[in-house]
C-alpha cells in the first residue's frame, strides 16, 4: 500500500512543477520558430513562449507550481485483468496520493462541493474524478490529468452526422478551437475522442491528450488526420496567449473506437501548454 | 519596455498601445469570480464597495497557497472572459485597468472607450514566474472565499502586453 501511495504521491507532486521533456521541447521548437517572424503578433507570441519557459525553469527551482490553477485530479486506472488487488484498496491508494500530494506540494484548494448552490470549498481539492478500465495483463496503471479548468472550460462535444467524414470532423474541431481562441492559454494541447457514444468521445478525447506523444496512432488514417488538423489548427493564427502567432496548438491526438450506423461522436478536450501529467505503473498486488 | 508605476494616470494611458509590452510596479487589487459576484451584491445593497476603486486596477487571479517563506504562492492569471459581464459596471465606476488572460467582450470593449481604460494580458499559466513579482500581499475582503478572497498586492516590474486599448484595438 505504501508503494503505492508514495509512488503515485511523489509524480503527482513533480507534475505541478515540471513539464515531460517531450512538451517541453515542443514548446522550446514553438519558440524558435515564432523568433523568425517580425510581425506585432509573433513578437508577442515571442514575449509569452519566452516568458513560458522562464516560468518553467523557475517553477523546477522554486518548487512553486507552474501554474496557481493546479487542477481537479482527472484520474485513469487501468487495471490489469489478472491483477489480484482489492478494488477498495486501489481506490483507497488513490484518494491517499491526491490527498497528501495537493497538501505537501501546496496545491490551489479548487474543488467545489456542488455546482449550482452554495460551491463550498472541500478545502482539499478531493473528490477526484477518478474513471477506472479493466486492460489486458497483471499491472495496475494510473495516468492522472492535472486539469486546469481555463482550457476544460473550452472542451465541446459534436454528435456529427455519421456522413460527415473526415472534412466534417476537420470543420467541427476546428470551430471549437476558434471558439476556445485565447482563453485556454494557448498553445494548447488537443484530445479528439471519435467514435463510441457521446459519454464514450469524451472519455476517449481525455485519453488522446494522456497518450504518449512518442505513441502513434494505430491507424495510419488517422494519424494523417492528425497531422492535418494540427496544420490547420495552427492556420488559425490564434497563436500563443491568443496573440495571433503561428503556433496554436503543440500536438493533436485521436483515439477512434467502433460507434453506431446513425452517428459520429466527437469530443474535443483541450490541455493549455501545461500539459500536466503524471503517470505511474505499480506491478504487485494491493491488499486490505 | 515601457515601465508603469501604478495606479495609471490619464497620460499614460493615452500612450499605451496594443502590444506594447509593459512592467507594473506599485498596487493593484484581486478579484475573480466570487468576489466580482459579492461586490455586485454590495452594490445591488446601495453598500460601498470594500476598497475605493476609482483610477485603480484588477488582477483577475486566484493564487495557490504560499509555501514556507514566500509571501504568496503561484499567482498567474486567470481567463478575463468570465469577468466580462461585472466589467462595465466596475470601468463606470472609475476603475481604470484590467489584468488577466484571453479576449474580452464587446461591451467590455466599448466600455473600456467610453471610461479611458486598458486591459492587459498577463502571460497565462506563468504562475511562478508572476510570484517572483510580488512584493506584498494584503488581504481586503472575502476571506471565507479562500483562493478567491479579494486581496491587495505591491507588485514590481509585473510583466504584461497591451491587449485593448483606450482606443478599443485589440490583439484578439
Amino acid at each position: 500500500m505504501n508503494n503505492f501511495v508514495n509512488g503515485l504521491k511523489e509524480v503527482l507532486i513533480k507534475s505541478a512543477t515540471e513539464l515531460d521533456d517531450s512538451i517541453l521541447s515542443l514548446i522550446v521548437q514553438a519558440r524558435d520558430n515564432e523568433a523568425q517572424f517580425d510581425t506585432p503578433q509573433s513578437k508577442g507570441s515571442l514575449v509569452v513562449l519566452n516568458s513560458i519557459l522562464d516560468n518553467l525553469q523557475l517553477a523546477k527551482e522554486t518548487k512553486i507550481p507552474m501554474c496557481q490553477d493546479t487542477g481537479m485530479f482527472d484520474v485513469f486506472v487501468d487495471i490489469g485483468r489478472d491483477n489480484k488487488s482489492s478494488l477498495k484498496s486501489i481506490e483507497k491508494a488513490i484518494l491517499e496520493a491526491c490527498s497528501l500530494a495537493s497538501n505537501e506540494a501546496n496545491y490551489r484548494k479548487s474543488v467545489v462541493e456542488e455546482p449550482v448552490f452554495d460551491r463550498i470549498n472541500t478545502k482539499n481539492n478531493l473528490p477526484p474524478i477518478i474513471t477506472y478500465n479493466l486492460v489486458d495483463g497483471q499491472d495496475i496503471e494510473v495516468n492522472v490529468l492535472l486539469k486546469g479548468f481555463g482550457s476544460e472550460n473550452c472542451c465541446a462535444i459534436n454528435m456529427l452526422n455519421p456522413t460527415a467524414s473526415k472534412e466534417g470532423v476537420v470543420e467541427a474541431v476546428i470551430d471549437i478551437v476558434k471558439k476556445a481562441g485565447g482563453k485556454p492559454c494557448p498553445p494548447i494541447c488537443v484530445g479528439i475522442g471519435l467514435g463510441g457514444t457521446m459519454e464514450r468521445a469524451a472519455y476517449l478525447s481525455k485519453r488522446a491528450l494522456i497518450r504518449d506523444i512518442d505513441k502513434k496512432n494505430i491507424d495510419i488514417r488517422y494519424q494523417n488526420l492528425e497531422r492535418e488538423i494540427l496544420t490547420q489548427i495552427n492556420n488559425t493564427n490564434i497563436g500563443a496567449a491568443g496573440f495571433g502567432g503561428k503556433t496554436t496548438a503543440l500536438f493533436v491526438q485521436i483515439e477512434q473506437e467502433p460507434t453506431h450506423i446513425a452517428g459520429l461522436p466527437l469530443a474535443v478536450s483541450i490541455n493549455c501548454w501545461a500539459d500536466r501529467k503524471a503517470h505511474f505503473v505499480y506491478k504487485g498486488c494491493l491488499n486490505d | 519596455m515601457i515601465n508603469i508605476t501604478l495606479p495609471f494616470d490619464e497620460e499614460k494611458i493615452n500612450s499605451l498601445r496594443i502590444f506594447d509590452e509593459v512592467r507594473l510596479s506599485g498596487e493593484l487589487y484581486v478579484a475573480r469570480d466570487q468576489a466580482h459576484k459579492k461586490m455586485f451584491d454590495l452594490l445591488d445593497n446601495n453598500q460601498e464597495l470594500p476598497f475605493d476603486i476609482k483610477n485603480q486596477t484588477i488582477y483577475y487571479m486566484g493564487p495557490s497557497p504560499a509555501p514556507k517563506g514566500y509571501i504568496i504562492g503561484s499567482c498567474g492569471p486567470t481567463t478575463s472572459a468570465r469577468m466580462d459581464s461585472f466589467s462595465p459596471r466596475l470601468l463606470d465606476l472609475g476603475l481604470k485597468a484590467m489584468i488577466g488572460k484571453g479576449p474580452r467582450s464587446t461591451d467590455v470593449i466599448e466600455s473600456i472607450i467610453k471610461n479611458n481604460g486598458i486591459y492587459l494580458a498577463a502571460f497565462g499559466g506563468c504562475g511562478a514566474l508572476y510570484n517572483s513579482k510580488i512584493i506584498e500581499k494584503v488581504p481586503i475582503a472575502f476571506e471565507e472565499l479562500g483562493p478567491e478572497a479579494l486581496i491587495k498586492l505591491t507588485v514590481n516590474d509585473f510583466p504584461c502586453i497591451v491587449a485593448i486599448d483606450k482606443y478599443g484595438n485589440s490583439v484578439y
